[in-house]
């Protein structure tokens, strides 16, 4: 190495072309979503090797969620996929929910699916836009944006905040979903599908697009298995693999999609997958506002649920359920689990060990894209640099769940 | 039980225990005997376990002095997870490592290393992933304490020290 370097050096024989050339992209690049960074081999502007440095947005989420009680872990996980908080919300108080062993009222699971499926498709419309703005197609980013715009909204109503909703509780909601929720719905969908056909008018037939996205980025469906990929990125190969169809969760088995999948493996199927994906979301949402059940939205189990404000201001059986839940958090029994739902970007499980206190042992959240950075080496080796962006950008690396 | 008994069976020396936890089978086996056990539950086709999802570790040092950690597999086909533990000593964790089964091992032992301080023998480039290189202790130990601050690290010269990064791979 060092013989190469003093040979660069060198102005009487330097020639850029014929070696090996070392660059390094990021921390900090306009075409990286989050804080990553690349060091790069080039041939000319080949990728040869390609190594992945992540880590700068670790904020320690498994250590901070060992040191209060469970509820309050339920911040912290808004702050993993920040483009879909709510699906990271669910998921967390699923995996409680089922380590306590209780069900929560068909109200509550069909609004957790209502909003995990608005996530998606929120997820996806950052993903999509992002990677169409940075190719250039800066339109099709402000068209989705301006879509996403009403789910942003739409969480605002229901949770009070735009990203960092906090609306999960074990055992049940936060609240229920607030008046005039099903026009708002209806509205964002109709403008979401209107955004989605003008959007594939705009990319499937331009011809710097498919160039940029048809045949790069290629993975096989086994090496896809073996890097643990899931989600979108593996579905693109061909594997018709999806929890929430395989290990059905939250009444996932009451509503008819489809499984889109790709052939390639390419950034064009996985372009594919979540563009179709998005419109299946759609799909499940219309089904579950259509037969969303009446009823409470949480369990009535004071060891469990937070009592009504009324309860605790006036009866002293209120006051003190409240007092022991804040102070000494939900007795989880101790235990054991994994449990996994399908995350925007793939497979996201929780492995949480309980013993017997108020606190998690240990939570540990499988984030989907930090598998998905892991095989970018892979997917990366053969293509140019500037392929570097567009695969990347279909990875849909999210800082926050990748780094934790 | 009895995917515990069929573990031992294949893999004698693994001396496999198995357990249920919220409706999850589990199974507890030698770390010395990890790569066969995995490598039966994957290539065996009643098993059929091809896809390592995540490896994790949960320190119990304070308790009983070992550190588990845990295999999270799971079969497309069957539609069945199954989460392998293997107990290291918390002193000196050592445990043979499964990335030339899995290329998911790689980036996952790493981090397992990073956190836990846990080697994995065998793994071709075994070095921190979220941390950064000179950081000191392994933050989700038990031992480390939440609130710990970390040394200043010294300013790197980019000319005299270029490419700390340069051998691996």
């Amino acid at each position: 190495m060092t013989t190469e370097r003093e040979r660069s050096s060198d102005p009487e024989t330097q020639d850029p072309i014929s070696e090996v050339m070392q660059i390094q992209m990021g921390p900090s690049h306009p075409a990286t979503h989050g804080t990553i960074k690349f060091d790069l081999e080039l041939d000319g502007e080949t990728i040869l090797k390609c190594d992945t440095e992540v880590g700068y947005l670790h904020r320690g989420f498994e250590k901070m969620c060992e040191q209060g009680t469970w509820t309050q872990c339920i911040p912290y996980t808004d702050r993993l996929n920040y483009a879909s908080p709510l699906i990271n919300n669910f998921i967390f108080t699923e995996a409680v929910e089922r380590l306590l062993d209780v069900t929560v009222p068909e109200r509550c699971s069909y609004i957790r699916v209502i909003l995990s499926e608005s996530s998606r498709i929120a997820d996806h419309l950052t993903c999509l836009g992002m990677a169409a703005a940075e190719m250039g197609a800066i339109t099709v980013g402000f068209y989705m944006n301006e879509a996403r715009e009403l789910l942003y909204n739409l969480n605002q109503a229901v949770t009070g905040a735009r990203l960092t909703v906090s609306y999960g509780r074990v055992g049940g909601l936060a609240r229920d979903l607030p008046d005039g929720c099903a026009d708002q719905i209806t509205a964002a969908l109709t403008k979401i599908r209107s955004t989605l056909d003008d959007c594939e008018k705009l990319l499937e037939r331009n011809r710097i697009f498919i160039d940029r996205m048809a045949g790069i980025g290629v993975i096989t469906a086994e090496d896809a298995v073996s890097y643990g990929l899931t989600g979108p990125l593996l579905r693109a190969t061909g594997v018709k693999r999806d929890l929430r169809k395989d290990d059905p969760y939250m009444l996932y088995d009451r509503f008819d999609f489809e499984v889109p999948v790709g052939t390639k493996g390419d950034n064009f199927d996985r372009y594919s997958v979540r563009f179709e994906e998005t419109r299946q979301s759609i799909r499940i949402i219309e089904q579950a506002m259509a037969t969303l059940p009446g009823g409470p939205v949480s369990i009535e189990d004071p060891t469990i649920v937070l009592p009504a404000k009324q309860e605790v201001y006036e009866n002293i059986e209120g006051l003190m359920s409240h007092f022991k839940l804040v102070i000494e958090g939900i007795k989880v029994p101790a235990g054991e689990i994994y449990f996994a739902g399908e995350g925007a970007n793939g497979e996201l499980g929780f492995f949480i060990v309980s013993d017997g206190s108020g606190r998690p042992y240990r939570v540990r959240v499988r984030p989907p894209c930090f598998y998905g950075m892991g095989a970018l080496a892979h997917m990366i080796r053969g293509y140019a640099i500037a392929d570097l962006v567009t695969i990347f950008g279909m990875v849909n690396m999210i800082g926050g769940e990748c780094d934790r | 039980m009895e995917i515990a008994a069929l573990v031992a069976a294949a893999v004698p020396v693994s001396g496999a225990i198995g357990y249920e936890s919220a409706g999850l089978p589990f199974v507890v086996v030698a770390p010395s005997s990890i790569r066969d056990v995995l490598r039966f539950l994957r290539d065996d086709p009643a098993q059929a376990f091809s896809a390592l999802i995540d490896v994790t570790a949960v320190d119990h040092s304070p308790g009983d002095g070992v550190i588990e950690v845990v295999y999270v597999l799971r079969s497309p086909s069957r539609r069945a997870k199954i989460i392998v533990k293997a107990k290291v000593p918390a002193d000196d964790p050592r445990l043979p490592s499964v990335t030339s089964l899995w290329n998911a091992a790689d980036w996952a032992e790493r981090e397992v290393f990073d956190m836990f301080g846990v080697r994995f023998d065998g793994h071709p480039n075994l070095k921190r992933i979220l941390m950064y290189e000179p950081f000191e202790g392994h933050p989700l130990r038990k031992s480390y304490p939440y609130d710990r601050r970390q040394p200043l690290v010294e300013e790197r010269d980019p000319i005299a020290d270029p490419w700390p990064s340069r051998d691996r791979y």
